[in-house]
């Protein structure tokens, strides 16, 4: 029997990256360079021309609902969250400045604030105390209105701040602050043409007394003169043929962006009728627009979890791309190449997702077909995915007509090419099983990679590459090798042992288990009632046991050695996911509307650990994460996380992991770490001469980010400075000496090249803090064909001068 | 023809539904507003003149009937008087009193593409096609040829006066003028820009123009531009590119804040004077509301006080009420779209089962088909004998057909235009079909407004100028003049309807000042006036029992007035004190016709444009919370609860587009329809455009 401990514990569920990135408009710095936006706890901030993610603000303790800048100081951003509290920072450096407590929800913030309350949604102004203290609690509020939209795009800033306008369903309200006065228009549900008239969002002028307003059929409304209660008068432009998700005005009012499901940026020209301008294509739908102060970049946010920015000339410069965690289909894995996270990403891709570095690495197009953004379209998808164990096999289903009767689906095998790094469509077979697949696994020997499918015709197929003796093709491409069935029965899942000498298949509520080899089958395992879920073979020492879970909440492990039941315990496990690098095995069990999590080795009964109340979804996606590095964690119940971290996908599409104390204080230190100098653009050319230059300063207190920073124009001539600045770009490794003889060094051999590196790991040895500043041996001969370059031409232009 | 049963739950009725009346509205050219009077003009394509009074829900108060070869191009109010300028050279002023043609001079410039008249009612201003623009003085009762402004190479398209006389500007082929009155010379010369690409070498043709009070110009061109100029430099000041195709036509309302364009889209476009800050002065003219409710080309739009009218070759006249101008919305602040004309173009031969379509060159006469036996109500019967066009009757002259009438026996067919009354007899014996024109017509049969047979066909009514009706009596041997019928006292305004009574008794007349008189053919003498309501007439009839006389008005109000006590009936009292409901009063076209069910004395049969309706005299008034339309409602209910249901009025809207219906003796209906689609088909095709999704 398994038993259950419950402790209460000691480990943080984390939610951990890939955090909504889209779920409030991000907001570009006043000089364009950064753009922030709220992801989760945090607020994070990217390079506008790198798009790489800089550092993140941290200190909220749940969502963050709204990012403003600053108005009085355009170094500092505002934040609010759902913790109740409004953040002020120097997002360049940071640094927390002020904390402002403030007991409501808040939905998102303006100058004013939204707060949200559970049933009605209020717009509430709070005036911010001015103190010197960090933490300040604001008790002024003032109620503007109680009954505004729930979505934040419904409500917006006039004019320098005399008014707001906020739109619920029908009904557009402005609030003039200086009259304390509200003027309401609305419009009718529908008219005879079929027109929705709802509002969907706001945006108003800058400089003029227009609010443009979006509608759920995809109109664009300017509205006029609202000063008045009946000569009110608007203008009304369609282009989108659905809902209109987000509006913005260009700072200076003459341009009008517009954006909805169908991911084409739209920019109106103001006062010019229907005169506009398209960028198509930007991938999922638009929901937010933002505009940086010089109008100048544009960015978009968009359902797939992406920050587009673009440039005013409409060119895209730049992608900033999440986790996409809608509608996932396939399980979690990780790519043993690059231990990326793989799951369903764009519409017909499958996304590797750095978990570690918490960046998006790339999308592989598994459909290759255009994917058409518009609602209730049946389009392929990719629906099943595997890997094998070495990661140079890829196999993927895409389905199409789940829905309707005819089932259309392709099994594909994919071939990582070490040459492109990347997988290339080796074999797609069209017809692989008559009803749709399943399960799919590949066995996990070195030798031969092989995979079996399981599908609802009730058939399992072996795949081989290269066995049909047909084809006289250099190309191995991959057939079926054997087809099995079971007495008709339906399979429900597959599973390789470890060494891949045993496949297990479960047909129903009896588990075949068959010798790849042969093919024969060689025995039967059975537990009813209940038909089987998931099949796991143990690992390492605990090879010998097959773990499996039934729809009737039974969690069984029997012993192949003796073909018997070792134990099996009443538990309802939703999801059963062993470590491939230790014995474990992780269970995931619903019971009363919350999510237990177990871990155990098949060997013993007892758990190592367990935790009650991780989350109140249920949880069907899990994946044990290699680490870099193992952890060394003495302490007996986070041993299990020490070589591998468990990643779980809850209903909700929230990503969460378990986290050791020591590990958040690695993240913490780290985040320190990665402050940057700002002053340099931070381009990989920039890491690189940002590292010499710290080494450089070390040795001689060096001139040139002095010199990158003054102007041209009041710098000594170049040919003064070439020299001294060229040198300030080498490395001194030998010191001031060995300079000297620059030149000399033109004839240098290898031999004593190899005799200046080992001099320098000498002299690194010696202080301890340059550990990281050691060049590689590319690096470093890179760096010699710098230096060996001709000059010669620099003098030729400085005699040129008069 | 179609032969239908039809049973509500007020009576059962076989119903001809008759659809080969193809009659074909003809298209809006121009259209002229008249602040102070609230009267709308409007030409159309076949050379008419119409006159709508704006506050009395549109209705169609005047008719002038056009000529062959008589193509309107502008017309223009000039105080009450009516001026329109045409293609043919003239000028022609129109007596609205009398309907017709006042008179015509050529103004010896070519053809004439537009006609302005100033402000100040002193002045008319032509454009000429040989690139004149004529000054005419306006003086008591004829126009006077002033002079000439400077000779320009293009013919003139267009004029607008600035609105304090002194300055006219000319919209002209690839330019605008600006003209100086006092001195004729042009201030100056703006040039309009043609397309681009392929329509580059085009010329530009300035449609439509609009000169504003504070010096800035308006035009409208062929480039599809909306574009502002100033008048004192002469400059470009905005412009805005509202459609691919034309921009045919312009109105500013009358405090200026506000201005329509009229597009070949079949689009009115509005701008907007509003101020760009709120709460400051700096306004800028901004386009605002879009209306689509044309198909075709909009060659006129008028922007009045609450409503944006427009017209165009769709032959509709729409009324679109901008709701900010409105206080309070009513049915009066609908949106109207006006099809067919207020007046009845069919006339009926009751006893011999014969219809007399009007049209403007010609008159039809038919012969209904029959149908057998009996069928489910609802159902189409089988038409055992088709209908059959028996005549077809040309008009004499170039004048087009004012009114028409047939006799109810069915032999004698009578028309007028402007200048001529023609009186013909039919000769039927088996399936020779002859006409033979009655020659010597008493001299007092010159021309009619509106002509009528008494019931026994022995007798016909012919109103004429003055307000007066001529009676003659017409019998085999030819036409006697009776006597001359004439109001104690009142206006002059022409006659639209004429109604006699059943038993030969009285006659009844109704003119535009709204004046019912009521006249004893006994006497020969006036016998009464109805009290004058503040609404046109648009239907009337005598109760066949009880000489009651039952009138429906432009407002929808119905009266019902006892001719023999002098008074209004204790019905019509207790539907004037008890109001009629909602629905009813929301109808957007008037009754054209009012009829009496002989079988059943308390059923007073009415129509309009859009359905028939039964008024039971002796069932209950619906007020407004009943039910108004509960036919459907009262035929799932049991005999006893009906009783208690039902009330007055029965409205039966299965007929749609419906130009007349007819009781006929043998308790059948005539019901004539035009379904708008059929007219739809008979137009010349739209401008091609994209739509979406297509």
């Amino acid at each position: 029997m398994l038993y259950i401990y419950i402790y209460i514990y000691i480990y943080n569920i984390v939610r951990c990256g890939g955090s909504k990135v889209n779920l409030r408009p991000p907001i570009i710095s006043t000089d364009s360079r950064f753009l922030l936006c709220a992801s989760g706890d945090l607020v994070k901030v990217y390079s506008t021309r790198t798009e790489e993610w800089l550092h993140s603000l941290q200190g909220h303790t749940n969502q963050v609902t709204g990012i403003a800048l600053n108005p009085a100081n355009h170094l500092q951003v505002y934040s609010c969250s759902v913790d109740g509290t409004v953040k002020l920072w120097d997002f360049i450096d940071g640094i927390l400045i002020k904390v402002q407590l403030v007991l409501t929800h808040f939905l998102t913030l303006f100058g004013l604030c939204v707060s949200a309350c559970p049933e009605c949604f209020q717009l509430v102004a709070v005036h911010l105390p001015k103190s010197a203290e960090q933490e300040v609690e604001a008790k002024e509020m003032s109620v503007v209105s109680s009954h505004i939209s729930s979505n934040p795009s419904c409500t917006a800033f006039g004019r320098g701040g005399e008014y707001i306008a906020f739109a619920r369903h029908l009904q557009l309200n402005v609030y003039f602050f200086r009259k304390q006065k509200t003027c309401s228009f609305s419009l009718k549900a529908t008219d005879k043409k079929g027109a929705k008239n709802a509002f969907t969002c706001i945006a108003c002028h800058p400089t003029d007394d227009c609010i443009a307003t979006g509608h759920e059929d995809g109109k664009i409304r300017l509205w006029r003169n609202f000063i008045h209660k009946k000569e009110y008068t608007y203008s009304t432009q369609h282009w989108h043929h659905n809902a209109v998700n987000t509006l913005c005005f260009t700072p200076e009012g003459t341009h009008l962006l517009s954006g909805g499901i169908e991911s084409v940026l739209v920019q109106w020209q103001y006062g010019a009728g229907n005169r506009k301008e398209f960028l198509p294509r930007l991938g999922g739908s638009i929901l937010h627009i933002s505009v940086s102060s010089d109008g100048q970049l544009f960015c978009t946010s968009h359902s797939d979890n992406k920050i587009t920015v673009i440039e005013s000339s409409f060119k895209v410069c730049g992608v900033i791309q999440g986790l996409v965690k809608d509608g996932v289909l396939t399980d979690l894995m990780i790519d043993p190449r690059s231990k990326a996270l793989v799951l369903n990403g764009k519409p017909g891709h499958l996304q590797f997702y750095s978990l570690l570095r918490d960046k998006h690495l790339y999308n592989l197009d598994i459909v290759q077909q255009e994917y058409i953004y518009e609602a209730g379209l049946d389009q392929f998808e990719v629906v099943k995915a595997a890997f094998d164990i070495k990661g140079s096999w890829l196999a993927t289903v895409e389905e199409r007509g789940q829905k309707s009767s005819d089932l259309e689906f392709f099994l594909k095998l994919w071939a990582f090419d070490e040459r492109t790094q990347s997988f290339v469509l080796n074999t797609t077979i069209t017809a692989a099983h008559t009803d749709r697949i399943i399960s799919m696994c590949f066995s996990s020997s070195k030798e031969t990679t092989m995979l079996v499918t399981i599908a609802e015709d009730g058939q399992f197929k072996a795949w081989c590459q290269g066995a049909d003796a047909d084809t006289q093709q250099d190309q191995n491409f991959w057939s079926c090798d054997f087809v099995g069935s079971y007495h008709n029965l339906k399979p429900t899942n597959c599973s390789f042992s470890a060494d891949s000498s045993l496949l297990a298949v479960s047909f129903q509520e009896v588990i075949t288990i068959w010798s790849p080899e042969t093919w024969e089958m060689l025995t039967t395992l059975c537990q009813p009632p209940g038909v089987i879920r998931d099949l796991c073979f143990g690992r390492l020492s605990c090879s010998k046991y097959l773990l499996g879970t039934t729809t009737r909440n039974l969690l069984c492990c029997w012993n192949l050695l003796t073909c018997a039941l070792e134990w099996s315990s009443s538990v309802e496990v939703s999801k059963l996911q062993p470590d491939p690098l230790s014995e474990n095995v992780a269970a995931f069990s619903y019971q009363s509307k919350h999510t237990d999590v177990f871990v155990f080795k098949p060997s013993e009964p007892r758990p190592l650990f367990t935790n009650k109340n991780v989350c109140s979804e249920k949880v069907h996606r899990a994946v044990f994460v290699p680490r870099e590095e193992p952890l060394n964690n003495c302490d007996e119940s986070s041993q299990w996380l020490n070589r591998s971290q468990l990643y779980f996908l809850t209903q909700n599409m929230d990503l969460l992991t378990f986290s050791t104390a020591t590990e958040e204080d690695r993240i913490l230190s780290s985040s320190k770490q990665l402050v940057i100098d700002d002053s340099v653009a931070v381009t990989p050319f920039y890491l690189l001469l940002g590292k010499h230059g710290q080494q450089q300063q070390k040795l001689n207190t060096q001139s040139h980010p002095a010199l990158l920073h003054t102007p041209a124009h009041v710098l000594p001539a170049a040919s003064v400075l070439c020299s001294m600045f060229v040198n300030s770009l080498l490395i001194s490794n030998t010191g001031v000496q060995e300079e000297m003889d620059s030149e000399k060094e033109e004839e240098d051999s290898e031999e004593e090249m190899e005799a200046c590196d080992s001099q320098q790991e000498l002299r690194v040895q010696g202080s301890v803090d340059e550990v990281t500043l050691k060049l590689s041996k590319a690096q470093e001969r890179e760096l010699k064909r710098v230096r060996k370059t001709d000059f010669s031409w620099m003098a030729g232009l400085i005699d040129s001068k008069p | 023809m179609m032969s239908t049963d039809l049973r509500s739950a007020m009576g059962e009725f076989k119903v001809h539904r008759v659809r080969f009346f193809d009659y074909m509205p003809s298209g809006i050219r121009a259209l002229a507003f008249n602040q102070d009077t609230e009267r709308m003009a409007v030409a159309r394509m076949d050379g008419s003149v119409e006159v709508f009074h704006c506050s009395d829900r549109f209705f169609q108060e005047k008719i002038i009937p056009g000529r062959e070869q008589f193509g309107i191009e502008g017309l223009s109010w000039v105080g009450e008087r009516l001026f329109s300028a045409g293609l043919n050279g003239g000028i022609t002023e129109y007596d609205l009193t009398n309907q017709k043609v006042k008179y015509t001079i050529d103004a010896y410039g070519g053809p004439i593409w537009t006609i302005a008249g100033n402000q100040q009612g002193t002045h008319l201003a032509v454009g000429c096609e040989d690139g004149t623009v004529k000054l005419f003085e306006v003086n008591e009762d004829n126009i006077q040829f002033e002079r000439n402004l400077d000779r320009q190479k293009s013919r003139i398209v267009s004029l607008s006066w600035h609105p304090s006389g002194s300055k006219i500007a000319a919209g002209m082929m690839d330019m605008i003028q600006v003209f100086n009155v006092e001195t004729g010379h042009s201030m100056h010369r703006m040039l309009a820009d043609r397309g681009v690409g392929t329509s580059r070498s085009k010329e530009c043709v300035v449609w439509s123009v609009v000169y504003l009070s504070d010096g800035t110009i308006i035009t409208g061109d062929s480039v599809g531009m909306v574009k502002l100029w100033d008048d004192q430099t002469g400059t470009l000041i905005k412009s805005h590119n509202v459609t691919k195709c034309d921009v045919l036509a312009l109105s500013v309302s009358q405090n200026e804040d506000s201005l329509v364009a009229g597009t070949s889209e079949g689009i009115v476009v509005q701008f907007q004077f509003v101020s760009m800050v709120l709460g400051k002065d700096d306004k800028e003219w901004v386009r605002t509301r879009t209306f689509r409710n044309h198909t075709h080309d909009i060659r006129a739009v008028a922007e009045i006080t609450t409503a944006v009218v427009s017209g165009g070759m769709d032959a509709q006249l729409v009324v679109r009420p901008l709701l900010d101008k409105i206080e309070e919305r009513s049915a009066a602040s609908a949106l109207r779209k006006i099809h067919f004309p207020h007046r009845r173009l069919v006339a009926c031969a009751r006893k011999s089962g014969l219809m007399l379509f009007q049209y403007p060159g010609h008159l039809e006469l038919w012969r209904l088909g029959e149908s057998e036996g009996k069928g489910i109500p609802g159902s189409s019967l089988f038409v055992k004998r088709n209908p059959e066009k028996l005549l077809h009757l040309k008009v004499k002259g170039e004048d087009h057909i004012r009114c028409s009438a047939v006799s109810p026996c069915g032999e004698w067919i009578v028309y007028s235009t402007a200048s001529t009354l023609r009186l013909y007899r039919l000769h039927c014996d088996n399936n020779n079909i002859s006409i033979t024109k009655i020659s010597k017509l008493p001299k007092v049969l010159s021309s009619a407004n509106q002509l009528c047979f008494s019931s026994d066909s022995s007798h016909l009514f012919s109103a004429s100028a003055q307000s007066s009706v001529h009676l003659v009596s017409i019998s085999q041997s030819g036409c006697k003049f009776v006597g001359t019928l004439k109001p104690k006292s009142g206006s002059h305004q022409a006659i639209h309807l004429l109604a006699a009574s059943e038993d030969g008794k009285w006659v009844a007349s109704a003119n535009s000042d709204h004046e019912v008189h009521i006249y004893n053919l006994q006497t020969r003498k006036a016998h009464c006036t109805v009290p004058i309501y503040s609404s046109a007439v648009t239907a009337m009839g005598i109760h066949p029992a009880t000489n009651c006389l039952f009138m429906m008005h432009a407002d929808q109000q119905m009266f019902e007035y006892s001719i023999e006590q002098k008074q209004y009936t204790d019905w019509s009292r207790t539907v004037q004190r008890k109001g009629l409901h909602r629905l009813w009063v929301e109808r957007d076209t008037p009754c054209l016709n009012v009829m009496f069910n002989p079988q059943n004395p308390s059923h007073v049969i009415l129509h309009d444009m859009y359905m028939l309706c039964i008024i039971d005299q002796s069932l209950p008034l619906p007020d407004d919370k009943t039910q108004f339309y509960n036919q459907l409602t009262l035929k799932s209910l049991t005999e006893e609860q009906r009783k208690s249901h039902s009330h007055a009025f029965k409205v039966c809207k299965t007929f749609k587009d419906i130009l007349c219906v007819e009781l006929m003796p043998d308790q059948s209906l005539v019901v004539v329809e035009r379904p708008l689609e059929d007219i739809a088909t008979q137009l010349p095709a739209p401008i091609k455009q994209k739509k979406f999704a297509t």
